[in-house]
């Protein structure tokens, strides 16, 4: 179903950068502030929902080429790769690691193994937010 | 509060059952979705509203909200925002097939020997 | 702090991820899944034979304090359970090469089986109540998908009322963790323990339990909820329906059997005689419907009900001899119900329908498919020496030590009931006149099917002629039900 809402269209390529970019935000914010990546995926998988309106599933799947249950797939395995590092150290399963680092632009920073994790659960929520509406939305 | 809250969620889980028990399996469903806030609003609940501080490390603060609740309620909503969406696909998916969304006619008692 | 019993819930977890790529290549599909299955049965093999010598393991994630932080405990039950679990599995998968089909091997039904064990294992081994609810979210999911794939329209019709039991299930799950934190403040299934010791259970701890019971009773299938399990369990394909019969029940029992010998110890006059009650109804329940049915399918389902019957009855009598009769009855009974459903599946397969009246004389075309079921139909009635008897056996006299003498000579006249339902299916699939065959059989298909269910029916002779040698871990796992203090002494030290 071709659909010309050039409006709509024109809008939604600059909207997308702007949400997809909060998600990123939100995403990093998540460790000491509300977000996290659940929240940051859905947001991403609401942008692209977004092109899916604008546009359609084929467009949208040309320009995000994409295989969302591989997303799901490796989401999953970079959470369990994470919480497994303490595996291989004696230490209980899930235990997280975090350190003090100066980056260049940044500063002196923590860094935590905790935002790997995170952004397996952020690629899983995308892919699975994603895989569920491109179900229902193929049949059209 | 405590009392209030208790009120609400007993709305909520009248609400949710009163579509839980129509016929329409679209009503079925944000039945279930009521049910769930309704469940994790109880959790708020029981977890009483004691504290005034969010429960993140700051200094010269001790009055904290406990934590726990709250990672319960989100682990809770993920799970029924999971189980939501597959069954919301699934409802799809039978009503495409099977022409009716009235649980009525979807009852299938008579296939069995 | 030992993170190996963790290796049987993770290795299929991971493998299942790893199949998620290639959905196509069945034969990766196939060699992976068997491969992540062999290693996680040698892992909770080793597991068992750990706990037997050193006593529970535990560890809890992130390196938090015990009671705080989630604490996986791998105790005797746990460990049996996860084993069985795990082989039974292995058996199942390998029968499924042949019936499940090429769309569905395709379309993640390995990645789908993988992750239920992970969620039953998860289950069995957790010491945490809320981290129970979200492994059993775990198997839920999983079972979702196996239930509907194939999309018949049956398997689409029956899996809405099986998911919606299960969401409100779940939900019921939510209110009484609510509930229970309110009252003790702690989610550590050994500190709940510890707690309601203290405060020495009041009425509001009962009403807990109750829950509990209802939560788990609609998993598990007992007497006023198990409407749902007939139906939903007819629509998915036979191995589905194995992996469905032998585990997922189980693992309702396995929970109302943890919380009520861990938690719910100090009312016993109420609780456990409510779950003795229901226990006998469930029997009776199950009996009506295992008689009533001439589809093959149904009989069996119907049986899953009757042995969960029996198996909360063992934890109702509330000693170790009925403990240590339930743990060996549930063992029997999922091994026995996994050889039984895919015994079930060939017959439907040589003769090409489920309804017994139009089948006769397989014995002449099939007779040592004929001699395995007799076999494996005797072993769940508990003929000596299969493998049920010795459970059973423990359960009544278990019960006749806590004084319900009339109800465990109720429990020992059931298990005729379940000989004949099980026998019928002989006669009449058997005996006789020729009835129906299926034109398309295939003898290689036939015997590649045949195979694994031969060697299961093995495994349960095998469990019911050598119970001497399973003894000494039964004892184990009928110890720590009895005695809650080995339980929480273990883990509450484990944290430091």
């Amino acid at each position: 179903m071709k659909i010309n809402n050039v409006i709509l269209q024109f809008t939604a390529k600059i909207v997308f950068f702007m949400i997809f970019f909060y998600a990123v935000h939100i995403f990093f914010a998540g460790h000491y502030t509300p977000g996290g990546g659940f929240v940051g995926g859905l947001v991403t998988a609401s942008a692209i929902v977004l092109l899916i309106i604008a546009f359609d599933l084929k467009t949208v799947q040309s320009i995000l080429p994409i295989n969302y249950i591989y997303l799901i797939a490796s989401g999953l395995l970079l959470a369990l790769g994470t919480a497994g590092i303490a595996m291989f150290t004696g230490k209980p399963f899930f235990t997280h690691f975090f350190d003090y680092f100066n980056l260049p632009i940044l500063g002196k920073t923590s860094l935590h193994t905790a935002a790997l994790f995170d952004l397996g659960v952020y690629l899983v929520v995308v892919g699975v937010t994603m895989t569920i509406i491109q179900t229902i939305g193929e049949d059209e | 509060m405590e009392i209030i809250m208790a009120f609400v969620c007993g709305f909520l889980f009248m609400a949710a059952i009163y579509l839980i028990l129509s016929r329409s399996l679209l009503r079925i469903i944000i039945g279930t979705g009521l049910l769930s806030h309704g469940a994790h609003l109880l959790i708020l609940t029981m977890g009483s509203f004691k504290g005034s501080a969010p429960p993140v490390l700051t200094e010269g603060v001790t009055d904290f909200v406990d934590p726990l609740p709250q990672a319960l309620i989100l682990t809770a909503i993920v799970i029924s925002f999971g189980v939501t969406a597959f069954f919301l696909v699934l409802a799809y998916r039978a009503y495409q097939e099977l022409k009716t969304d009235d649980m009525t006619e979807l009852k299938g008692s008579d296939d069995i020997e | 702090m030992n993170n190996f019993l963790l290796l049987p819930i993770l290795i299929p977890f991971f493998f299942g991820m790893i199949l998620m790529f290639g959905q196509k290549k069945i034969s990766y599909q196939r060699i992976t899944t068997l491969l992540g299955l062999f290693l996680s049965i040698l892992c909770a093999a080793a597991l068992v034979m750990n706990v037997h010598e050193n006593g529970p393991q535990t560890v809890t994630l992130g390196s938090w304090p015990a009671p705080f932080g989630i604490t996986m405990v791998s105790d005797m039950v746990s460990a049996i359970l996860v084993l069985t679990t795990l082989v039974l599995t292995f058996f199942i998968v390998w029968y499924g090469f042949e019936s499940i089909g090429k769309e569905r091997e395709q379309f993640f039904y390995y990645p789908g089986v993988l992750f239920i064990i992970t969620g039953v294992n998860g289950a069995f081994t957790t010491g945490d109540i809320f981290n129970l609810f979200v492994f059993f979210e775990v198997l839920l999911m999983a079972s979702y998908l196996l239930i509907v794939l194939g999309g018949e329209k049956v398997q689409l019709r029956e899996p809405i009322k099986y998911i919606l039991i299960n969401v409100l299930s779940s939900a019921f799950f939510v209110i009484t963790v609510a509930f229970l934190y309110s009252v003790v403040g702690t989610l550590s299934m050994a500190d709940i323990s510890l707690k309601i010791a203290e405060v020495n259970q009041p009425g509001i701890l009962t009403v807990i339990a109750v829950l509990f019971l209802l939560v788990f009773g609609m998993k598990a299938a007992i007497f006023p909820l198990y409407f749902w399990l007939p139906s939903a369990y007819s629509a998915p394909p036979i191995p589905v329906l194995a992996l469905f019969g032998a585990l997922l029940t189980k693992v309702g029992v396995y929970a109302i059997t943890r919380t009520y010998t861990l938690f719910f110890t100090h009312d016993i006059s109420f609780t456990h005689n409510l779950l003795l009650v229901l226990s006998i109804l469930t029997i009776i329940a199950g009996s009506i419907g295992a008689l009533a049915y001439f589809d093959v399918k149904q009989i069996i389902i119907y049986n899953i009900v009757i042995a969960v019957g029996v198996i909360l009855f063992g934890v109702a009598q509330m000693n170790e001899v009925a403990l240590k009769g339930a743990m060996l009855y549930l063992v029997h009974d999922m091994i026995i119900k996994a050889a039984l459903f895919m015994l079930i599946g060939i017959i439907i397969y040589v003769t090409g329908t489920t309804n017994l009246r139009k089948m006769g004389g397989l014995m002449k075309t099939y007779p040592a498919l004929g001699w395995f079921y007799l076999i494996a139909a005797l072993g769940l009635a508990g003929v000596p020496p299969l493998s049920g008897f010795i459970g059973k056996l423990l359960i009544v006299q278990g019960g006749f030590e806590a004084g319900n003498i009339w109800s465990s000579i109720f429990i020992l006249a059931s298990s005729i009931v379940v000989l004949l339902s099980v026998i019928r299916i002989f006669i009449y699939a058997f005996w006789g006149q020729q009835g129906v065959l299926n034109e398309a059989v295939q003898k290689a298909k036939y015997n590649r099917l045949f195979v694994p269910t031969m060697i299961l029916v093995v495994v349960s002779i095998f469990y019911g002629v050598g119970t001497e040698w399973f003894m000494p871990f039964m004892d184990d796992a009928a110890k720590i039900l009895n005695d809650p203090s080995i339980y929480t002494d273990e883990v509450m030290k484990g944290g430091e």
